[in-house]
């Protein structure tokens, strides 16, 4: 397979008119979901091939369409966040070389607020336009796996966006693997969390496209509401699931299979920041013939690169494993003195594989820092992703994340690992959820948890208990609600400005 | 009730809603303020919601919201 759409369309042809793609709307079988695609691809070829299309349409079935369109005219989609700051929109724009708009209804007027005059085209429009089957099939003649498939903007914590460079072939890499490995076929339906602006959501979709899945666009209004979120996860037959742990610990911590249980669930993923052993254990305990998995991976490897299934008990307060490689991923480990970590010593991850991305774009700089020659082979041209994540492996074989290798805290020559006094304070009974950062200016560590004024001192004890003195929190604050950013995950930025606007 | 919709107007300036009996689906609020909604009435009422009380049909008036939150307290 050459390209994603060739993959598409061998499961458009097994499976014409099956459910793929369900929103609040409506919901789109393959077949006319590819009919859809080729007519906004004819709209957009007059543009010319491999062009940026800004997608400024919120998670649904018409922004499928739109992503799959750009996709048939050889072009690449980018898709906006139409909540984000103008600012950041416009960036992400400017970004971009010449890029065309496609907006609806509701996002029409904010596409022409811009500085450039980007061409805006309707939604509405390109989907009528009746498609040139033999333009299309000139453009696919043409098309290589080292083509753009589409850019994925991190929010990154720091300046400009970085947008990460996936072509056709990363994206087929790596739907070969997530595919095979948790054995989604036409039965698997899908409950999808995660926004399509965001590396998570690659998962979910184009395994749906690869394997002839079902593809259900979870109301994000259900997040409040978790037994009604049990009741649309049963009434829609939803089986996998692959979410942020955020989510996942909402419906824990109300504790909501206690009273209503998900009936076909059989396949709980989670991914984007560290699981909560106390929620994961409820999951656990509540639910049978589920299987759980920790992945892990940057979205400079299209989704993931390292996975683990959950195989034995943890406590409350331990921290699961990030794993092991994925299949066709070869990941290492690097000491500071550019040898290869054995188990138990600390280094940064590395990852080689097809899984990565081609860099970022219209950003040399940035792409040179991370996308790097192999430092083990001197002897021909070989780019793996340096993570900047630091981990060590255990005895098992198993990988362990400790933090960010440019965030590492020192204090009197120990390390602080803000991971470890989350893990002890979210297994204390309770809280809800709780996230530590560290404040360079007055150089504390602070811990925000969500649950009751009353618990402070129990959370304040239950650091003391389960980590060293050096790592003891300056400041324990309670907060009504962790913020959380566009992707559902705790906003630590956010922390961090609390908290200096408190001070 | 008015100590409920100067909450609800912090949340959503503007909104008059004592009017509204479609809150939550009509989409005045979305989840992420209605998690932060939860959070300000367990603390301003000092009550505690159960599971069965996060249910659209209890936030979609002031007059459902009240009810609930009294049903609490007591």
């Amino acid at each position: 397979m050459q390209t994603i759409l060739s993959v598409f369309e061998k499961t458009c042809k097994d499976f014409p008119n099956k459910t793929a793609f369900v929103d609040r709307e409506r919901e789109s079988s393959f077949a006319e979901t590819a009919v859809h695609a080729k007519r906004i691809a004819s709209g957009l070829l007059g543009y010319g091939k491999q062009r940026a299309i800004a997608v400024m349409i919120d998670k649904s079935c018409n922004c499928i369409d739109c992503m799959l369109g750009a996709l048939y005219a050889n072009d690449y989609y980018v898709v906006v966040d139409v909540k984000s700051p103008k600012e950041r929109i416009e960036s992400i724009l400017n970004t971009l070389k010449n890029p065309v708009i496609i907006a609806d209804e509701k996002s029409e007027e904010l596409a022409k607020e811009f500085k450039y005059d980007y061409p805006v085209l309707s939604y509405n429009a390109l989907v009528s336009i009746e498609f040139d089957v033999d333009a299309l099939q000139k453009v696919r003649e043409e098309m290589i796996d080292l083509d753009i498939a589409y850019i994925l903007f991190t929010s990154g914590s720091t300046g400009s966006p970085k947008g990460t460079v996936i072509n056709h072939r990363s994206l087929i890499s790596y739907v070969d693997w997530v595919t095979e490995e948790f054995g989604f076929d036409e039965n698997t339906v899908f409950g999808s969390q995660t926004p399509l602006y965001f590396s998570m959501s690659v998962t979910d979709f184009y395994s749906t496209l690869k394997c002839g899945c079902t593809y259900n666009i979870i109301p994000k209004t259900l997040f409040s509401f978790p037994i009604n979120m049990v009741n649309y996860l049963n009434d829609n037959r939803i089986n996998t699931i692959y979410w942020v742990p955020t989510a996942l610990s909402i419906l824990s911590n109300w504790k909501v299979f206690d009273v209503e249980k998900p009936k076909y669930l059989h396949t709980v993923l989670f991914a984007g920041e560290v699981m909560p052993m106390k929620q994961l254990n409820y999951w656990m305990n509540s639910l049978d013939n589920v299987k759980f998995a920790n992945l892990f991976g940057p979205t400079e490897a299209t989704d993931i690169c390292t996975f683990y299934v959950v195989d034995r008990e943890f406590s409350d307060t331990d921290s699961l494993p990030i794993g092991r490689h994925c299949n066709n991923c070869n990941v290492f480990i690097l000491k500071d003195d550019g040898t290869e970590a054995t188990a138990g010593e600390e280094g940064e991850l590395y990852i080689r594989s097809s899984f990565v991305a081609s860099g970022y774009y219209n950003n040399p700089e940035k792409t040179n820092e991370s996308f790097v020659q192999n430092p083990l082979n001197p002897y021909y041209p070989e780019t793996v992703y340096k993570t900047g994540d630091l981990v060590k492996m255990n005895e098992r074989g198993e990988i362990l994340y400790i933090s960010r290798t440019d965030f590492q805290i020192k204090r009197s020559g120990y390390r602080i690992e803000l991971g470890e006094i989350e893990a002890a304070a979210n297994g204390l009974v309770g809280i809800k959820g709780c996230a530590c950062i560290y404040d360079k200016d007055s150089e504390s560590i602070v811990l925000f948890y969500e649950g009751k004024k009353s618990d402070i001192d129990a959370v304040y004890e239950q650091v003391k208990k389960n980590v060293p003195v050096y790592m003891y929190p300056e400041k324990v604050l309670r907060i009504k609600e962790l913020p959380k950013n566009a992707n559902g995950k705790i906003d630590r930025l956010k922390l961090l400005e609390i908290f200096k606007s408190n001070d | 009730m008015d100590k409920l919709i100067e909450i609800l107007n912090s949340l959503r300036p503007g909104v008059d809603f004592a009017a509204q009996t479609k809150i939550v689906d009509d989409g005045i609020l979305d989840s992420m303020t209605i998690a932060r909604l939860i959070g300000l009435l367990e603390d301003e009422y000092d009550i505690e919601f159960e599971v069965t009380d996060l249910v659209p049909e209890n936030f979609n008036s002031v007059e459902a919201m009240m009810k609930m939150i009294e049903r609490l307290e007591d």
